[in-house]
């Protein structure tokens, strides 16, 4: 993960502040920085979104294309993900620095993503055993600015969101041979619902308490922090501990109720936000990479 | 707890938003400033073709004779006397830096010092022969554009809301809490690690977050100018500074402040 070297005095500035309540931004223990979401920036694709948190810049498309189901599920379509870590966001990232993180996350979305609610998958199926869609989510990190996974996981559930799947019919004649035709009206689509899509919530433990939302130099104060992955509801649908320190049972169970109140909250402002672009229409102002 | 998400918003060109009266002559690189010969060519222009063309994307400055065009984000250039804040990242391996060194300063810490020399490679060698340079303490680093640090006689400011703060004029500023001895300084070696209290906190994130915003909107960073956007942002919760809308509100009432003081 992108670091910044800090100086032990500071360290001891963001790990008493943390304590008080009162972060270097002014900001509670359990305040999100400021989030801008944009769906349909990326023309050629199926969906895609871009959220920018702080200085934290993900772009995520989503491209469904046509296969053959799982052997293990042929009444299913499912998602296919992956993250590049761009060498724009941090200078360690070039070359092949940054798949081992990429590496991390793709892995962490599958696991979210590794239940039957999340995702309607059979809405994906086009005929049993022989056709379905393949929805790829590419994960794009433009800028590194801490909190990644969080950002990755709205990113995502908003592009899910903005995706349009063209919609097909299967005919079959009489010798029995399939056939797929496509409807001839382009904007005559199916789309997923995102209700159940879950968002992941990073707790930091610093100090003695937790926050949401590190920043860079938060992220280097702390030395373990939890993913929890939460649905809209407060399901939890996974947990992961990262980093080098220990957790006490208990702060894990602390962490796990702040980070279900938050996931709601978290996917209430994001379905708002949703809504409202949407009712904007075909007409709004693009504001995309240039504005 | 707060959570904000919105849609963006295309930034407004900031001459509209200043009212300026004359037009500042922006150029970026290749554009030619003027074929006229008889100027002078200074900074950030070279002559080709009979014209004269820019080398960097800035704003064209005139005085008298000589044309130079002053670059909007500039990496920074030494200059003799200038006082800079910076991070240790590598040391010097030898046996005498292990013994005497690794006890004062370590890989990370940040510094205050004053450029002593500038070599023909564009290296800096920094002394801090002073009590008033060294290691820095408690407090917190923003890292701004250089451009932005106006040129100023002393860069350490002791500000009246009660925080003290040192413009590096590489674009490293820190903020940190007024000490109450006069005697330890910001320098010498020894980082002072008590817990700092919670009006001196809430002091010096006002001020990160004032300085945070007057970069945003590209404004020259100098004590004045941090007191004005400070006071001007008092109505305000700190952590609502963030938000862009408060910030543009703050650091207008911060021009018109600066440009009333002047005019």
């Amino acid at each position: 993960m992108a670091s910044v070297a800090l100086s032990e005095a500071e360290k001891v500035y963001i790990v008493h502040g943390v304590q008080e309540d009162l972060r270097v931004d002014g900001r509670g223990c359990e305040d999100y920085r400021y989030v801008e979401v944009e769906t349909d920036v990326v023309s050629n694709t199926s969906g895609s979104a871009r959220v920018k948190l702080g200085h934290t810049d993900i772009l995520v498309g989503v491209k469904a294309e046509m296969g053959t189901p799982k052997l293990e599920k042929p009444n299913e379509g499912y998602l296919e993900f992956f993250v590049d870590c761009s060498a724009n966001a941090t200078p360690e990232f070039e070359g092949r620095g940054g798949d081992d993180l990429g590496t991390e996350i793709a892995n962490t979305l599958y696991r979210i993503f590794n239940n039957k609610s999340s995702v309607d998958l059979q809405s994906l199926c086009i005929s049993p055993r022989e056709h379905c869609w393949i929805l790829y989510v590419d994960v794009l990190l433009l800028e590194c600015g801490g909190n990644l996974f969080d950002t990755i996981c709205i990113a995502v559930k908003a592009a899910l969101f903005n995706t349009r799947i063209p919609r097909v019919r299967v005919l079959e004649d009489e010798e029995g041979s399939k056939d797929i035709e496509l409807s001839d009206d382009p904007y005559d689509c199916i789309r997923l619902s995102v209700d159940n899509v879950p968002c992941i919530v990073t707790l930091c433990k610093i100090g003695y308490r937790h926050v949401v939302d590190a920043t860079l130099q938060e992220e280097a104060c702390s030395l373990a922090s939890l993913l929890v992955s939460v649905t809209s509801t407060g399901v939890v649908t996974c947990m992961r501990k990262v980093g080098k320190g220990s957790l006490d049972p208990e702060s894990i169970f602390e962490m796990m109720e702040t980070g279900k109140r938050v996931g709601k909250v978290l996917h209430a402002s994001l379905q708002s936000v949703l809504h409202k672009e949407e009712s904007l229409g075909p007409k709004r102002q693009k504001v995309g990479f240039l504005g | 707890m707060a959570m904000e998400m919105r849609l963006p918003v295309a930034r407004k060109p900031l001459s509209e938003s200043m009212g300026r009266d004359t037009k500042k002559h922006l150029v970026v690189p290749g554009d030619t400033i003027t074929t006229d010969t008889g100027f002078m060519r200074g900074h950030g222009t070279y002559m080709g073709e009979e014209k004269l063309i820019a080398s960097v994307a800035g704003s064209v400055e005139r005085v008298n004779k000589l044309i130079c065009v002053k670059a909007l984000k500039t990496r920074y250039n030494g200059e003799v006397g200038d006082i800079v804040v910076g991070r240790i990242t590598e040391r010097r391996r030898s046996a005498e830096d292990e013994l005497a060194m690794r006890g004062f300063l370590q890989e990370g810490d940040l510094i205050s010092a004053e450029v002593q020399a500038v070599f023909s490679d564009g290296a800096i060698s920094l002394h801090t022969r002073s009590l008033k340079y060294g290691k820095l303490g408690q407090g917190v680093l923003v890292q701004v554009s250089p451009s932005l640090v106006k040129r100023q006689k002393t860069h350490f400011h002791d500000l009246p809301c009660g925080a003290s703060v040192i413009l590096g004029s590489n674009g490293f500023v820190w903020i940190y809490p007024t000490p109450e001895h006069k005697e330890e300084d910001a320098g010498g070696f020894t980082a002072n690690l008590e817990p700092v209290s919670l009006t001196d906190r809430e002091v010096i994130s006002r001020l990160r977050n004032c300085i945070v915003s007057l970069v945003t909107q590209r404004m020259m960073l100098y004590d004045t100018s941090i007191l004005y956007c400070y006071e001007a942002s008092l109505p305000h919760q700190i952590k609502d500074l963030l938000k862009p809308e408060i910030m543009e509100e703050v650091v207008m009432e911060t021009r018109q402040r600066l440009l009333e003081q002047e005019g």
